[in-house]
C-alpha cells in the first residue's frame, strides 16, 4: 500500500526558502505569485492494512517535527493486477 | 569527574569537544559510539559535539535523537546528569524533547561562519557560573540551521523562567528573540548554537568559552 506524508511548515512559521523561492520567481518575470510555502513529501510502501493511526505515530514520532511542522496522510490503494 | 562525548556519524567537533573537556577537567573523557545502547556507569556530564549527523537527513539531528544511545541520553537527563549540547549537539536535544522548540534553516539561507557576540543572559546556571550576568562575550558558530523557533507562549515562558542563557548581539540566523542557548526547566541541560569549545586556549585566539567549562566542571567537582 503506498502512502503519502505532505509535511508543511505551519501557518505563521516563517519560511525563509519559501521567500526565496518566491523572490526567484518573481526575478524570472512570474507576477500573480502571491506566497510560497517549500515542504517535503514523504512516500512510502506499507503492508497491506497498516493502521492510519500507525501512520500518523511514524509522523508523530520521527517524519514532522509537529513544532512547527504540519502534515496530511494521504494513502492510495496499489493498483489490481 | 567522569565525562562523555557521544559521536554520532558525521559529529565532527567530537574531538574539540573531547580536548576541551580533557583540558578543564583533567582527566580523558569516555568516546561513546551512537550505537551503544548504554551510557558508562557514574557519568557526570555528557557532551553531544556539533557536525552533521546522519548527514542531515529528514531534519539536523532528527535521526540522531531517535539513535539508541540518545534514549540512554534522555534518562540520564531526567536523573539530572548534566548535557551540554552544541550546534548539531543542540538540534538533538530539541529533537529529542529535551529542550522545547526547533532550530530552522538560518534566515538568510546561508551557512553562516563567523565569531559573534553574545550576552550571558543567565550566569546563575550550572553552566554559566563562572560569567558575570550580562557579561558580553564572543564565540565562533558555524552553522546553516541555527534559527530557533519555539511560539511566543514558549517564548515568553522560557524568557519568564531566566532559561535563555546566551542570547546573540546582532543578527546571527534569524532566531526567535536572539536566542543562542537554552536551558531545560530543570537547569541540567543546556543547548547552544555557539561553540565554546572552540574558544579554550589562547592558540584559538579566544578563550571565552573556557570558563562554560570550568563552570560546569567546577560545580560538579564542588558538589
Amino acid at each position: 500500500m503506498k502512502v503519502r506524508i505532505h509535511v508543511s511548515l505551519k501557518p505563521g512559521v516563517l519560511d525563509p526558502q519559501g521567500r526565496a523561492v518566491h523572490h526567484a520567481l518573481e526575478g524570472l518575470g512570474f507576477t500573480g505569485v502571491e506566497d510560497v510555502r517549500v515542504g517535503r513529501l514523504i512516500e512510502l510502501d506499507v503492508a497491506d492494512g497498516t493502521s492510519e493511526d500507525d501512520i500518523a505515530q511514524m509522523c508523530e514520532k520521527l517524519l514532522a517535527n509537529t513544532v512547527i511542522e504540519n502534515y496530511r496522510i494521504e494513502t492510495t490503494e496499489a493498483p489490481k493486477e | 569527574m567522569k565525562t562523555a562525548v557521544v559521536t554520532f556519524p558525521g559529529s565532527n567537533c567530537d574531538r574539540d569537544m573531547w580536548m576541551a573537556l580533557r583540558e578543564v577537567s583533567g582527566r580523558n573523557p569516555v568516546k561513546v559510539w551512537h550505537g551503544d545502547a548504554d551510557l558508562p556507569d557514574g557519568l557526570d556530564f555528557i557532551a553531544l559535539p556539533g557536525g552533521f549527523s546522519y548527514g542531515d537527513y529528514l531534519r539536523c539531528g532528527s535521526m540522531a535523537a531517535n539513535s539508541a544511545i540518545m534514549r540512554s541520553v534522555v534518562a540520564a537527563a531526567g536523573r539530572g546528569v548534566p548535557v551540554l549540547g552544541v550546534c548539531n549537539g543542540f538540534q538533538i536535544l530539541a529533537e529529542s524533547g529535551l529542550l522545547p522548540g526547533a532550530l530552522m534553516r538560518n534566515a538568510q539561507l546561508t551557512f553562516t561562519c563567523r565569531t559573534v557576540g553574545l550576552r550571558v543572559e543567565n550566569s546563575q546556571s550550572l553552566f554559566t557560573g563562572a560569567y558575570d550576568a550580562g557579561e558580553e562575550i564572543r564565540l565562533p558558530v558555524a552553522h546553516h540551521d541555527g534559527n530557533y523557533f519555539a511560539d511566543a507562549d514558549t517564548l515568553d515562558r522560557l524568557e519568564g523562567d531566566g532559561r535563555v542563557a546566551f542570547r546573540y548581539l546582532e543578527p546571527v540566523n534569524g532566531s526567535q528573540r536572539d536566542i543562542a542557548g537554552l536551558l531545560n526547566e530543570a537547569g541540567n541541560v543546556l543547548g547552544m548554537m555557539p561553540h565554546p569549545e572552540r574558544a579554550i586556549e589562547d592558540a584559538h585566539g579566544n578563550t571565552d568559552g573556557r570558563r562554560l567549562f570550568e563552570s560546569a566542571i567546577g560545580a560538579l567537582s564542588a558538589a
